[in-house]
C-alpha cells in the first residue's frame, strides 16, 4: 500500500501533463495559448497575497523571536500536562499552525536529541504530519481572493489543530507502549 | 477574531522583548518577516503560473465539470451551497488530491484555483463564505496518507523504522479532519 501510494506520489503530475493537454486538444483547444491566458493569473494572486503574508510573517517573527512563545509555554504547561502532553514537544504543536520550516527544525532536534524511536520522536513524527500550517493556509487561500473577514473558519481550524495533537498524544500512547 | 490573535501576537511579543531588554529582535524580525513574506510569495510565482495555465486548459476542456460530477456524492454533504457541475467542485477535488497524494508544490495552487472558483460563488466578496469555510477547514486540518518529509527525517536521525508512524499520523489526522468539519458545522450557526 505505501509503495503503491509513494510510485502514485511520483506519476501524479506527469500524468496531468500528459493527460490535461491531450484531452484538451481533442477538443480542439488552443492549448498553448489557453494556459498563457490562464498563466497570466497566476502573477496577480501572487501579488495579492504578498500583503497579507507580510502581516502574518511579522506577527509570527515577533512572538517566536521575542520569547513570548516561550513564556506562553511554560504558562500552559502545568494545563497540558494533565493530559499527558510531555512538555518536550509544546514548541513543536505552538509552532505547527505557524511555521513550516520552524516546525520541521523543531521536529528535526527532537528526533535528534531523544531519537526517532522514542516515545517523544514518534509523538512529534505523528503531530508534524498530521497537521497543516494552518496560519499559512489562511493567509495564502483567503488572501488570494481578497477575503478579509474569514468568519468563523480560524476557529474551526485552531479546533483541529488541537484535535490533532490530542489524538496524537492518544494514538501514540496507545500503539507504542 | 483574527485580529485579536494577530494583535496579540505583536503585543506580547513586544512586552517581552521590553521586559528582556532585546528591543533590537523587534526591528529585525520585522525586517525579516516583511522580506520573508515577499520571497515565499514569489518563490510560488512560477508553480502558481504553471497549476494556473493547466487548469485553464482543463477547465476549456470541460474536465472540472466532469470531476465535478464525480465527486457530488460527497460534495453535496460537505458543500450544500456549491451547484452540482460547477468546476469549484473540480477544484476542491483536485487540491485535495494533491494534498493526499503530498505533492507538496502542487497544493498551494491548485488551492487558490478552489478559492477562486469559491469566490465566483460568494455573496459578499470580502467576507468568507461557508463553503470557503469548510474548504480551508478541512485543508488546514491537513489531508496526508504518507508523510513523506516526516519519513525522510526519521531515517535520517537513525530510526530502525521510520515507516512506523503511518498509521498513527493517519489516525491523528483523521480525527482533526472531523473536527474541522464538526466544528466549522456547528460554528457557521453563529456567524453571518
Amino acid at each position: 500500500m505505501v509503495t503503491f501510494i509513494n510510485l502514485l506520489s511520483q506519476w501524479a503530475i506527469p500524468i496531468f501533463l500528459i493527460v490535461i493537454p491531450t484531452i484538451g486538444l481533442s477538443k480542439k483547444i488552443p492549448v498553448y495559448e489557453c494556459f498563457v491566458q490562464g498563466a497570466k493569473e497566476g502573477f496577480n494572486t501572487v501579488v495579492r497575497i504578498i500583503p497579507y503574508l507580510v502581516a502574518m510573517f511579522i506577527a509570527i517573527r515577533v512572538f517566536q523571536q521575542s520569547g513570548a512563545m516561550e513564556s506562553l509555554i511554560s504558562l500552559i504547561n502545568p494545563l497540558t500536562s494533565i493530559f499527558h502532553i510531555p512538555k518536550e514537544v509544546l514548541p513543536l504543536a505552538l509552532i505547527r499552525p505557524l511555521s513550516g520550516t520552524g516546525a520541521l527544525g523543531i521536529l528535526g532536534d527532537l528526533l535528534a536529541t531523544h531519537g526517532s524511536d522514542s516515545f517523544i520522536g514518534r509523538l512529534a513524527s505523528t503531530m508534524q504530519g498530521s497537521t497543516e500550517t494552518t496560519f499559512y493556509v489562511l493567509t495564502v487561500y483567503f488572501g488570494a481572493v481578497g477575503v478579509k473577514n474569514v468568519k468563523h473558519s480560524l476557529l474551526a481550524c485552531l479546533a483541529s489543530d488541537l484535535a490533532g495533537l490530542f489524538a496524537s498524544v492518544y494514538i501514540v500512547w496507545r500503539i507504542f507502549s | 477574531m483574527i485580529n485579536i490573535i494577530w494583535f496579540a501576537m505583536l503585543i506580547t511579543g513586544i512586552i517581552t522583548a521590553i521586559i528582556k531588554g532585546n528591543m533590537e529582535m523587534i526591528t529585525k524580525a520585522t525586517i525579516e518577516g516583511a522580506e520573508q513574506a515577499v520571497t515565499v510569495a514569489l518563490g510560488l510565482t512560477g508553480i502558481i503560473a504553471f497549476w494556473s495555465g493547466m487548469m485553464e486548459i482543463a477547465k476549456e476542456a470541460g474536465l472540472m465539470n466532469f470531476l465535478a460530477r464525480l465527486m457530488s456524492p460527497i460534495a453535496k454533504r460537505l458543500f450544500p451551497e456549491i451547484p452540482s457541475n460547477h468546476p469549484a467542485m473540480g477544484a476542491i477535488l483536485l487540491s485535495f488530491s494533491a494534498n493526499l497524494l503530498g505533492l507538496g508544490n502542487a497544493c498551494t495552487p491548485l488551492g487558490i484555483k478552489a478559492m477562486e472558483e469559491l469566490q465566483k460563488l460568494n455573496q459578499q466578496q470580502e467576507t468568507a463564505s461557508n463553503s470557503m469555510c469548510t474548504y480551508v477547514a478541512i485543508t488546514a486540518s491537513s489531508l496526508t496518507l504518507i508523510p513523506s518529509t516526516v519519513i525522510a527525517f526519521r531515517a535520517a536521525n537513525g530510526s530502525v523504522n521510520p515507516t512506523e508512524i503511518i498509521g498513527t499520523t493517519i489516525f491523528a489526522t483523521t480525527i482533526s479532519t472531523l473536527a474541522a468539519i464538526l466544528v466549522d458545522k456547528v460554528l457557521r450557526n453563529f456567524y453571518y
